[in-house]
Parts: C-alpha cells; structure tokens; sequence
C-alpha cells in the first residue's frame, strides 16, 4: 500500500523503469495498481537501442513483477514524507 | 487475554522482528545484496515487507565473472553506476545491512 500510494504521486513524471531481462524504459508515468503494475506513455528504450522490438510502441504496461528498479526523479521525492509514512506502514503491519 | 483498547499505533523502539532491524537504518546508508550478483548502496528513505525499498544517492555493483580466451582464467569484473533516486523491487532483494566498508 505504501508504494502504490507513493507511485500515485509520481503519476505525470518521467520515469524509466529498468526490467528484469536489463531493458530499460524511459517514459511518462500514466497509472500503478496495487500489483505496482505500471502504464507508461511516449515510451523510448533508453540505454541502447539494443532492443529494437519497440520501435513502434508509443505506451506499454508493465506487470510489476519484471520490475527490477525504477529510476526516479529527486526532485519530486519527499524523502521526510517517505520515512514517516514507511515507519508508519511497519508499525500497522505488525499488529 | 484481555480485550484492551491500546493506543493506535506505537511507533516504539523497541526491536522484535527483522524489519525493526532495517527501520532503524531508516536514513541511513545501508548495503543491499541482491539477485544476479548485484549490490547496492544508498541512502534508504523507504521499504515495506516485501523489501521493496527507496533508496536515494544509490551505486549500484554488478559482478561479472569473464573467461578470458587465452590464458582461460575467470576474471572478475565489476561495473558501478550511480543513480541519484531508486526504486528497487523487493523480490530481488537477499540482505540489507548497515554498510560495510571494507577499510
């Protein structure tokens, strides 16, 4: 619950979601699900164009299970915010 | 036992599971060993149960185990990048712990 909350906020920034076969795409975040499923829009594969079985994808959705990493952007991360909702999300997993 | 009223939520320090153990490395750096020979390093702002974690300021080592052709020894390479805001899913992750630096 936490990070699907977190990820809400991230909705309309551009993200690049690194899977688990090493492909790494860049793009708009549109929606999550409580899976951390994710939709991006105007996607480009970043790194090398490697992997040209996108070429004329514009939006794709990702399971969250193939996620390895997201890259993120600093400025619009509260980092406060993260650590009091996650001591809170401990606390209320643990009753 | 006696059905009580406790106070809502008690964000105590007191350390029972292994998860109380990462909340007190709450920002702090810590060292996260995962799948694939990866390691990563950072400044831990979130996790939950399941190990899926933000981390902020993170470097991440990938070990590589290479063959070289003519002296067939197997060499270890590694490859670092930094990423200033991560994400990392907590199904590849094998241990979190204070880091540890090796001098």
């Amino acid at each position: 619950q936490l990070f699907f909350s977190f990820f809400k906020t991230l909705v309309g920034k551009e993200v690049i979601i690194e899977l688990k076969n090493d492909l790494s795409i860049c793009g708009t975040l549109h929606s999550v699900d409580q899976y951390l499923n994710m939709k991006l829009l105007d996607i480009s594969v970043t790194d090398q164009d490697r992997f040209p079985h996108m070429l004329s994808v514009k939006n794709c959705f990702i399971r969250g299970s193939v996620v390895r990493y997201v890259h993120l952007p600093s400025e619009h991360v509260d980092t406060q915010l993260l650590q009091d909702a996650t001591r809170k999300e401990i606390a209320s997993n643990k009753k | 036992m006696a059905d009580e009223k406790e106070t809502p939520i008690v964000l105590g320090t007191t350390v029972e599971e292994p998860l109380d153990l990462i909340r007190l490395s709450l920002d702090e750096r810590v060292y996260v060993k995962m799948r694939n020979d990866r390691e990563i390093r950072g400044r831990l702002h979130a996790f939950d149960q399941h190990l899926n974690m933000v981390l902020a300021q993170a470097e991440e080592t990938v070990t590589r185990v290479e063959m070289d052709e003519e002296s067939f020894e197997q060499v270890y390479r590694q490859t670092k990048r930094t990423i200033p805001m991560v994400f990392v899913r907590g199904d590849c992750v094998i241990l979190v712990s204070p880091p540890m630096r090796g001098s």
